[in-house]
């Protein structure tokens, strides 16, 4: 092959991403194990024994409710957030494909995946709002008034009210490779199951479950790296408050960058943002490798 | 089989259009309280439907000189323009190179790639804010469009090489054989059939980079140069929150990339599913 073009094709791109992408994650890395003096752990252990509650990774007080610590949050956030995405994602994949009007329904889960992360943070904090949100509303309605106020400003629900938020932005997700997933799978294998006499309900455990297992994994992984990094909205809707009942990695480390100007600490706190999110992206990476064989 | 399961697909249809409903409703508040005076709304709520309408508070954000809309949109324009195009062209050329060209590293530079693809945005700031403050690209546009441009290729391209993979490769070989370059191979053979793949993955980058609020914040200090999603940030105000004109805001900048969305749709649903999944 000729020189110039191997340059072109090749070195072009390679020269970008090394100046934009590689050079800066290894300063990252390099600059969250250094002081003046040269290497050392100190930021690390600072920041993971940080007791204040606003930059707190893990809360040494924990309550009856948050605060608990920014790494505690993220913990709950996939804890909740992940099933629900998952399930829902699956069962109204399965449904949408025998329904009529598929097409508006799928048009409207996935809206979330196209609004801007400023206006899902918004949009999460209408929702959850006393005088004009559905959910306080709702709640109101029911008679239970701990439930009927804003739900951002309070410390016992400002969490939920993201994590919940967060689930309606990223179904879309979920449904839509979860379809995929669906129409891959051979329809001999359910017409042999409707001859057997399998009901639709055993169709959906016994025959077309199993086979979304791969796809099942990359929605998992995928979301679970989502939700490490998810910053956007929570810096719109509760800025990570009141009291960091809300805080998530990725805006402690925004807060000792922009805040605080304290970039060894901020360093550390990304790279331990990366360090987890290796290990989704470790299995999604060996998944794709396994299926380029 | 059809006609027996007919009643429960009735079912599940008007099961799922419920649900359709109710998951659009905090979309729908919002779109209404950007039509009525926020008076209106507090008093009667936005879901009686009633009541004035009027485009009110869309003028009035626009209007305002403290919020400075129109020069958000402008901001945000260049910036998603330029990097959606950038790293389209890089990621062509890239993805390119994996499927046809030989060389030494390949698997690991794919590997490389999609390890690229998973890293944080907060693990690059650091670093290219102090690069940017040396060699003058801070509180630039530039400086934020070069950065989007770099961070969308790892993506792009394991994008576009799935989609070369299911091309032929007798079609490369016989242009080859033909003695075409490699420019003309990706430009006039390829480029031509993978159309869709290259609509899908800039309908998906331009939405991405317009969405984009860490960066932006990062990089651009002053308003001059605030992207739509600063401003609509500043929008909220600390304590008292104008509703009427913050969903205004909302919608406005939802707009592009709505629209963007809604004209490529095939593309861009199945470009996720692609991006995801692999092939």
């Amino acid at each position: 092959m000729r020189g110039l073009e191997f340059l072109v094709f090749l070195l072009l791109p390679l020269a970008v991403l090394g100046v934009w992408v590689v050079y800066p994650i290894l300063a990252t890395v390099v600059l969250s194990f250094t002081t003046s003096s040269g290497f050392s752990l100190g930021s690390h252990i600072a920041v993971v024994t940080e007791r204040s509650p606003l930059k707190a990774l893990i809360y040494p007080e924990p309550g009856p409710y948050p605060p608990w610590g920014a790494l505690i949050h993220n913990a709950l956030w996939i804890a909740i957030g992940l099933p629900l995405v998952v399930f829902l994602g699956v069962v109204l994949a399965y449904l949408l494909r025998e329904a009529y009007g598929s097409g508006a329904v799928r048009s409207v889960i996935f809206l979330g995946m196209v609004l801007p992360g400023v206006v899902s943070g918004l949009t999460i904090r209408f929702m959850f709002d006393a005088d004009i949100g559905i959910f306080p509303k709702l709640f109101s309605l029911l008679g239970i008034q701990e439930l009927a106020k804003t739900w951002t400003i309070y410390p016992q629900t400002a969490l939920l009210a993201l994590i919940l938020g967060s689930v309606w932005l990223w179904l879309g997700f979920s449904v839509t490779i979860f379809s995929a997933g669906l129409d891959a799978i051979p329809k001999s294998t359910i017409e042999a199951a409707i001859i057997d006499g399998a009901s639709p309900v055993q169709i959906f455990f016994k025959v077309i479950l199993p086979q979304l297992k791969p796809v099942t994994l990359v929605v998992t992984l995928m979301t679970i790296m989502w939700i490490l990094k998810i910053f956007d909205i929570v810096y719109v809707a509760t800025g990570g408050g009141p009291g960091g009942s809300s805080t998530v990695l990725a805006l402690i480390m925004y807060t000792y960058f922009a805040s605080a100007l304290e970039y060894h600490k901020a360093a550390a706190v990304a790279t331990i943002l990366a360090l987890l999110t290796l290990i989704p992206a470790g299995l999604y990476i060996k998944s794709v490798l396994a299926g380029e064989k | 089989m059809r006609r027996t399961v007919s009643a429960r697909r009735v079912l599940v249809s008007t099961a799922l259009l419920v649900f359709a409903a109710l998951w659009a409703l905090p979309f729908i508040g919002l779109v209404v309280t950007s039509l009525k005076p926020y008076s209106e709304v507090i008093l009667h709520g936005w879901w009686s439907m009633g009541g004035t309408y009027s485009l009110k508070n869309y003028i009035e954000a626009l209007q305002s000189p403290f919020y400075n809309l129109m020069a958000g949109f402008r901001n945000s324009f260049i910036v998603a323009t330029a990097s959606t195009f950038i790293p389209v062209l890089l990621a062509s050329l890239l993805a390119y190179s994996l499927s046809y060209l030989d060389f030494k590293g390949k698997t690991t530079l794919f590997v490389s790639i999609l390890f690229m693809m998973s890293v944080p945005q907060q693990m690059v700031v650091i670093p290219l804010y102090m690069l940017y403050a040396k060699i003058g690209l801070l509180d630039k546009l530039l400086g934020l469009i070069l950065l989007h441009s770099a961070w969308g290729v790892p993506w792009i391209t394991f994008f576009m090489r799935n989609y070369l993979k299911m091309i032929p490769s007798s079609l490369v070989e016989s242009a080859r054989v033909d003695g075409a370059s490699e420019t003309t191979i990706l430009m006039r053979i390829l480029i031509p059939v993978i159309t869709p793949a290259v609509i899908a993955a800039s309908a998906i980058q331009f939405t991405w980079v317009w969405g984009d609020f860490f960066y932006a914040m990062v990089f651009l200090a002053s308003p001059d140069n605030w992207v739509i999603t600063q401003r609509i940030a500043l929008l909220k105000g600390e304590y008292h929150i104008d509703w009427g004109l913050l969903s205004a805001g909302a919608i406005l900048a939802l707009i592009p990339p709505l629209v963007i969305y809604t004209a490529f749709r095939k593309y861009y649903v199945r470009g996720f599913a692609g991006w995801a999944l692999k092939g």
